[in-house]
């Protein structure tokens, strides 16, 4: 996977001929403060001028599609939540959606808008942290404290969703786990309202910074045509230039009804990277508004799905034929046809996909992840060679990866 | 009282001056530390340390809450800490400069101290005499040579540490601090050519430095902050950087280097180059007043015998003139420039994102020296046309 480095100016080749120097490997991770998780670099040092770069994955290796073909549809919810574990009810969103499409089930309005609305906040989630993940990787640790105290207050919203802040493992084939609590929109509209002026507070202290704009300018560019060439998603993608947004370009969950625009950057490096992950934080809210504004009523599951989502408690346990209904999802697990089915939902760090083959039956035959994070990181071996053992970490904290996803 | 010390024999003098250093600085820089996490706290919207209390104090009303809420006890439980861990010593550095390294930090620090005036008190004939552990005429010139010894403690530990991480923040930090020193001696000079008349005998004396900042009349009493902008600015900045702080902490820098030099280092041992580098904030910022914020003058223009004086002469008590209050007061007018100038340090530290190496290297070297040497032949013509 490495590249070689090559000098780009002769001149500078000349010199070190003359100047031997000898190289030195540095293995940076898997336990480092900006390896993000478990990350490993192997570099290899011409000084501090990074002058090989190999990374080693897999340190958060689970097994998680092997898992998937030993459990039915709905007992893999929660291995989806250990994805991308920074946006789980996105995950939990992609993964449903997988599956009812191979079901070529339509699950309600409502339903669908619920999802989003999550996936939204999830996307918020993330970037967050991202953001001030990449704060601290310049140095700046108060972005850090100031995104997280907004996470804390979408975490307990979704704690009040969901019963869980992190793992929250929402989603159900054909619909979700409980409607939304009395009021909770409201809430959402009222975080969105507060939240977009600390959201411009925040970036104004990195967006002009100057310290900032010189670690982070110039700093890890990936070309259109790199990024194309790497599979690279999301907004690293969008970073460099790249329009691809499956919330435009493939709608799913009703994202066809909303006004966004989508960010893009224009010369792909570090910082155009952050710019767009800001902006994208400000169409997420400006997503979530409208979708809590036409919030529809109805039903919030498939109601007529009777072999795929579960009957209400209620009915369970006055009814005959719900009982039998419950019973049999409970113990074989949701019906599905047999077929194939491949889905990619945008997920905060980009393309998240779940191929699924079914041979009928509760359980898939096989699954296969696509996760954002794996595809971007394979850019690092030619991103990081030429740049400063400071600029790998900027540049790490401008990809904004997740190694659960990249490892599963 | 003053007899009983003037008559002590001058090793013991010597010895309980020493131990006078220890006994403030060890807690001041303790004192720091806390202080560093909460205006860090404050500056981000969490409360900080809060949590650690001595068992029976909590149940003073109003006091014991305040004082928790305020994190005073952290001071204690921290360094208690420190103490009694287990202190590792891993098995792959050079045990003796491993060890040496953080007593080595300790001792710049430790030395400069003792030839910083701190305070002043007024003579029977109304003149304003420094207080300061040794009165050399070298003044800032030792200060100087010996803070320039804190590098080797960076470079040592680094280097004993016989791993990669320190060792490279150990090269960084030895880069970094000798290129920043020369912009920092360069931006002091144009101060001491402004005190020192040609044909007299030259001092470096700090106090001298501060003498003139008392003087009466306009230019005589004004800060040499106002007369030398410049100077001060590249003081400051390379101040920064001498003392590995944000944005400049290069050699420690936790994002990309761990732990920098002292990656290896834990318990005592890695407080101890916690405590040097407060230490060394703490003389920087001393010296920093002394040079450019009128030292122990109260206000620019207003010298501290223009201010007893007049306190003499409002209030009438005859206590405002003895020497003990006046040399309280005046410590305590340094001691409160010295924090403020700290808190400017943690301000920044949480407020800026951190340079790359290289660009420190560049701003070190491109920026800050040309301007330095800008300087100082601006004010050596200047001050040469004004004798003239």
């Amino acid at each position: 996977m490495a590249t070689e480095f090559s000098f780009p100016d002769p001149a500078a080749k000349a010199a070190t001929a003359e100047f031997e120097t000898e190289k030195m490997s540095l293995s940076m991770g898997p336990s480092h403060p900006s390896t993000h998780g478990v990350l490993r670099l192997q570099l290899e040092l011409d000084g501090e001028i990074v002058t090989k770069c190999d990374p080693v994955i897999g340190y958060l290796h689970r097994g998680d599609e092997k898992i998937a073909e030993n459990m039915t549809y709905n007992q893999f919810v929660p291995y989806t939540d250990r994805l991308d574990y920074i946006a789980p009810l996105a995950n939990n969103m992609a993964y449903a959606i997988a599956v009812e499409r191979l079901a070529k089930l339509e699950v309600p309005a409502r339903c669908q808008a619920i999802r989003l609305i999550t996936a939204e906040m999830a996307r918020l989630s993330s970037h967050l942290l991202g953001l001030g993940a990449f704060g601290i990787d310049t140095g700046a640790w108060t972005v850090f404290m100031y995104t997280f105290t907004e996470r804390e207050k979408l975490y307990k919203l979704f704690e009040e969703l969901t019963g869980a802040r992190f793992t929250t493992s929402y989603s159900r084939i054909g619909g979700l786990q409980r409607d939304v609590p009395e009021g909770w929109t409201g809430r959402v509209d009222a975080f969105c309202d507060q939240f977009l002026p600390i959201l411009e507070e925040i970036l104004a202290l990195l967006t002009r910074n100057k310290i900032f704009m010189d670690r982070t300018v110039g700093v890890g560019v990936i070309t259109k045509e790199d990024a194309i060439a790497y599979g690279i998603t999301g907004p690293n993608a969008r970073g460099s230039g790249l329009g691809l947004d499956l919330r435009k370009d493939k709608p799913y969950s009703g994202y066809e009804q909303y006004e966004f625009d989508v960010p893009v950057g224009t010369t792909g490096d570090s910082y155009d990277r952050y710019l767009v992950r800001g902006e994208e934080m400000r169409q997420s809210v400006r997503i979530i508004k409208q979708a809590i504004a036409k919030f529809p009523g109805g039903p919030w599951f498939a109601t007529e799905a009777r072999k795929i989502f579960a009957p209400p408690k209620d009915k369970v346990l006055t009814s005959m034929e719900e009982l039998i209904q419950n019973f049999m999802i409970v113990t074989e697990g949701p019906q599905m046809p047999a077929g194939e089915v491949y889905f990619e939902a945008e997920n905060p760090k980009g393309v998240l996909g779940f191929y699924v083959v079914s041979k009928g039956g509760g359980v898939p035959w096989r699954l296969k992840i696509r996760s954002p994070s794996f595809c971007n990181l394979s850019i690092l071996p030619k991103l990081c060679v030429g740049s400063l053992i400071s600029d790998v970490v900027a540049i790490l904290g401008s990809l904004d990866f997740v190694m659960g996803e990249c490892d599963r | 009282m003053f007899n009983l010390w003037f008559n002590l024999n001058p090793i013991l003098q010597g010895v309980l001056k020493g131990l006078a250093v220890i006994a403030v600085i060890f807690p001041f820089a303790g004192a720091c530390s806390l202080a560093e996490r909460k205006v860090s706290a404050w500056m981000q919207g969490r409360p900080g340390p809060n949590r650690a209390i001595v068992p029976w104090f909590a149940y003073v009303p109003v006091l014991g809450k305040f004082l928790q809420r305020l994190g005073v006890f952290h001071l204690i439980a921290d360094g208690a800490k420190f103490l009694f861990k287990e202190e590792p010593l891993p098995g792959h550095v050079n045990k003796l400069y491993f060890i040496l390294a953080p007593a080595l930090a300790m001792m710049p620090a430790f030395t400069t101290v003792t030839v910083v005036p701190f305070g002043a008190y007024l003579d029977g004939a109304g003149r304003t005499l420094p207080l300061m552990l040794a009165n050399v005429d070298v003044g800032l010139l030792a200060v100087f040579a010996v803070s320039s010894l804190g590098v080797y403690s960076l470079i040592l530990a680094g280097w004993a540490s016989n791993s990669k991480y320190p060792f490279l923040g150990g090269v960084r930090a030895s880069a970094q601090l000798i290129s920043y020193e020369l912009s920092m001696t360069l931006s002091v000079v144009p101060v001491f050519l402004w005190i020192n008349a040609p044909g007299t005998p030259g001092t470096m004396s700090l106090a001298k430095v501060v003498a003139f900042q008392s003087l009466p009349g306009f230019w005589g009493g004004a800060w040499f902050v106002f007369l030398m902008p410049l100077s001060a600015a590249i003081f400051l900045v390379s101040l920064f950087a001498e003392t590995n702080r944000q944005p400049f902490d290069m050699p420690e820098s936790e994002a990309d280097l761990v732990g920098g030099f002292h990656t290896e280092y834990g318990a005592f041992k890695w407080s101890l180059f916690f405590v040097a580098e407060y230490s060394h904030m703490i003389v920087g910022s001393g010296v920093f007043t002394l040079l450019f914020l009128g030292g122990w003058n109260p206000l620019p223009w207003l010298s501290l015998a223009d201010f007893f004086g007049w306190l003499r002469h409002l209030t009438g008590a005859a206590f405002t003139l003895h020497p003990l209050f006046v040399g309280v007061v005046s410590i305590a007018f340094f001691l409160g420039k010295i924090v403020v100038l700290l808190f400017i340090f943690m301000w920044v530290r949480w407020t800026v994102p951190r340079f790359r190496y290289d660009q420190v290297m560049k701003l070190g070297w491109q920026k800050l020296l040309p301007l330095a040497i800008a300087n100082l032949i601006f004010y050596a013509l200047a001050i040469a046309f004004i004798e003239r």
